[in-house]
């Protein structure tokens, strides 16, 4: 040790400390290290998890606790993969979500096309457009029944503006043909900004030396776009589309805010019929079951999302 | 040492001693004084209930907090205290369909005894809600609560649009008959469809409000209502848990049929998750001529700048087709929490509570008593605008199933009405056959066949 800082450090070691220390070997500190976040990864992901397993085998119910529990097998997961309203409730999951990622990344994208430009006022354009995505879901979803309220709000009133209907003589979230996409707005509205600033720091991170190179070649500005800035945001875009995708199968509070999974159970999306198996019906086990086969899903498709992502990136 | 001397020793001393005995009594109270928490909805009659309560304090040394949860989310929140043995409440003002699952699961203590050795008899309370709120099984002398506030859907009506003469001769023109408080739903349908889309005091307004909300129990709320007058049955009266024709019944059938068609002709527009609130919004901003709600509502109306006074009317459900006439019941008990570590000091809430001058002056704030005491005393009738529907109301309940798996029970029903009633899907028929099944295999599960 030359070092005169690494001198003071060793002077300054009790020596109980430092012959402990250096009988360890680099493994062995290593582990005393990471043992903390293993231990609490194991203690907060990984026993949960090992627990709803187990639980998702019995008719365990929390409200119940003086019955005894009876092992029941895999009959919780074939009721819930049988169960007619499982696959309604997944169907109107697949439409929030495809319908949400769509927009929200033709949206998003489009807008950090535009804010990546130079123009008076940028600033305060992004600040305003990223407001959405500060706001509490809750908040959002409140407020949003508001603006749909068919008689005083505004979403009405514009419509009926721009095609002469009568305001009040449609709801959005009281009619089953626009509820499911009274959701997908609302989502779209509040998500986009975070899908923007994900595409912005990609369109950011494109050398512009690329460009000046494609000028140079003759190349036209829809080439450049489609043979440099597409390919350079896409891993960019993907992350987008991967959080947005986790985050809106698990999506909640902001519909039941907004239609509470109604009218009848068009917007159930199946966090919301899980809640309700969990919470309100007290079906432990049966809710076990559901939790475990949601995570599977989840898990499966992100990890085949990830290879994707991975292989885009590496091109 | 003279005699005057010894009086005045002797004095100073008996007067040290009581001193003595007063610290010690004081640091007794003091050290029996117990902060208790009382666990309830958040709604009017809450905060009627901490004013009420200030008296208990004095009384008592103890001292009340309060944990108030919006209707909505209520069921939800408390239901998850006791369930997970929390020790947040103390006293437990719960929903009377709690009551099985609350006395099966060990989370009420039962309070017979308590009722017995502190003279509190059942007899004192109106069957209704001793039946509906503190009785688990039903129909047997098995306490889990005591009543603390009677319940009931009912009806409020825009008297002055009903009285206005030009409404009084458009309607005699088309019915044929007076504009009046309805006797039957086929009244109250004619009268909504006729005020549906008139203008009133200068604004488009709107027949009736109905329940429709779909994540708690609303639309089970609202719609029981009505198919109970129209025959629904819960099940055969000789053979419990058999649902088979009463549940889907084409007199239940015709009564959801009934419930849809009101919710279509007649209430405002967007109004497809509406509850009670959304119902007090709509009547006290004039947008509609009747509106259902539970009778909590009533005092909030009755003093409003908007609708209060002459302006509000009230009235009970009316009859069916076949002149039965039921209404839905609300309402909660009190009870101990099992889980709490101050039952004996939670117990001498409910004493305090139980008496009737502290129940007379709950009805006067506004809460809605449940002793007969009060509700039969000469002067109650005519002590509020809305005190006799009161008790025509609650002469006439009926609750939905208070058995331990309610909850199921009821999400099953929210799932079938709203799907019926505001999405559209199906028919009643189906709609109740499938609830009916439902139903069934609930009960299967729980080992009632």
């Amino acid at each position: 040790m030359s070092d005169p800082m690494a001198h003071r450090i060793a002077a300054a070691t009790p020596p109980a400390l430092a012959h402990r220390i250096r009988g360890l070997s680099d493994r062995a500190i290593a582990w005393v290290f990471v043992a903390p976040t293993i231990f609490l990864l194991l203690a907060v992901n990984i026993f949960p998890l090992i627990w709803t397993i187990r639980l998702s085998l019995t008719d365990f119910r929390t409200n119940r606790p003086n019955n005894p529990v009876k092992f029941v097998g895999i009959e919780n997961y074939r009721k819930i993969l049988t169960d007619a309203d499982t696959w309604l409730s997944l169907q109107a999951t697949a439409h929030f979500l495809i319908w949400t990622i769509v927009l929200q990344v033709v949206i998003g994208f489009a807008l950090a096309y535009l804010i990546n430009k130079k123009f008076r006022g940028n600033d305060l354009w992004t600040t305003l457009i990223v407001l959405p995505m500060m706001l509490s879901p809750a908040v959002v979803g409140n407020f949003w029944t508001f603006l749909y309220q068919p008689q005083i709000g505004l979403f009405n009133y514009v419509i009926a503006f721009f095609t002469g209907a009568d305001p009040s003589s449609f709801s959005m979230i009281g009619e089953v043909g626009l509820a499911p996409w009274a959701i997908v707005i609302v989502d779209t509205w509040m998500w986009t900004p975070f899908v923007m600033l994900i595409c912005l720091a990609g369109l950011r991170s494109i050398p512009p030396s690329i460009y000046e190179a494609a000028e140079c070649d003759r190349a036209s500005k829809w080439r450049q776009f489609w043979t440099i800035t597409i390919p350079m945001v896409l891993p960019f875009l993907m992350l987008a589309v991967l959080f947005r995708g986790i985050e809106n199968f698990k999506m909640f509070d902001l519909v039941v805010q907004l239609t509470g999974g109604g009218p009848g159970a068009t917007t159930q999306l199946v966090s919301i019929d899980l809640k309700r198996e969990a919470f309100e019906k007290w079906r432990t086990g049966y809710a076990s079951a559901y939790a475990v086969i949601l995570f599977v899903t989840v898990f499966g498709l992100a990890s085949i999302y990830v290879k994707a992502l991975n292989k885009v990136k590496d091109r | 040492m003279n005699r005057e001397d010894w009086t005045m020793k002797a004095k100073l001393l008996k007067t040290s001693a009581a001193l003595a005995v007063v610290a010690a009594l004081g640091s007794v109270s003091a050290a029996q004084a117990e902060d208790l928490t009382l666990c309830w909805a958040a709604w009017d009659p809450a905060n009627a209930l901490i004013e009420l309560s200030k008296e208990y304090e004095a009384q008592s040394g103890n001292t009340m907090h309060f944990e108030f949860v919006p209707w909505t989310s209520f069921a939800d929140r408390m239901l998850n205290e006791l369930n997970s043995g929390g020790k947040l409440c103390d006293l437990m003002i719960g929903d009377s369909q709690w009551i099985g699952g609350a006395a099966e699961n060990g989370q009420y203590i039962k309070l017979n005894d308590f009722f017995d050795a502190n003279g509190i008899s059942m007899d004192a309370f109106i069957p209704a809600t001793v039946v509906g709120y503190s009785e688990w099984p039903k129909n047997t002398p098995n306490y889990w609560s005591l009543p603390a506030f009677g319940d009931v859907v009912g009806w409020t009506y825009r008297k002055d649009w009903f009285a206005e003469p030009q409404n009084q001769a458009d309607f005699k023109a088309k019915y044929g008959r007076d504009l009046a408080v309805p006797k039957t739903f086929a009244e109250l349908k004619d009268i909504a469809e006729f005020f549906q889309g008139r203008e009133e005091d200068g604004k488009k307004v709107y027949g009736a409000y109905i329940y429709t909300e779909r994540g708690s129990e609303g639309i089970t709320m609202g719609a029981m209502d009505v198919l109970y007058s129209f025959g629904f049955k819960y099940d055969n009266p000789d053979k419990p848990y058999d649902m088979e024709g009463f549940v889907n019944s084409d007199k239940a059938v015709a009564g959801l049929e009934f419930y849809k068609s009101l919710y279509d002709c007649c209430s405002p527009p967007g109004m497809s998750n509406a509850y009670m609130g959304e119902g007090v919004d709509a009547f006290k901003s004039g947008q509609v001529a009747m509106q259902m709600n539970f009778a909590f509502t009533w005092p909030g109306f009755n003093t409003d700048p908007n609708v209060g006074g002459d302006k509000t009317g009230y009235f009970p459900n009316p009859a069916g087709p076949d002149g039965e006439q039921f209404a839905q019941l609300g309402g909660q008990g009190i009870s101990v929490v099992a889980a709490s570590e101050k039952q004996d000091a939670a117990l001498t809430y409910i004493k305090w509570f139980a008496q009737p001058d502290v129940q007379a002056k709950w009805w006067k704030l506004g809460g809605y008593s449940a002793l007969k005491a009060v509700v039969e005393d000469p002067g109650f009738a005519t002590s509020q605008p809305y005190a006799q529907t009161f008790l025509d109301s609650m002469a006439i309940v009926k609750d939905f199933w208070a058995e331990p798996s309610y909850a199921t029970l009821m999400q099953s029903s929210q799932k079938w009405f709203h799907d019926y009633v505001v999405a559209g899907n199906g028919t009643a028929k189906e709609a109740l056959d499938g609830l009916a099944a439902d139903w069934h295999a609930t009960f299967e599960e729980e080992g009632k066949y």
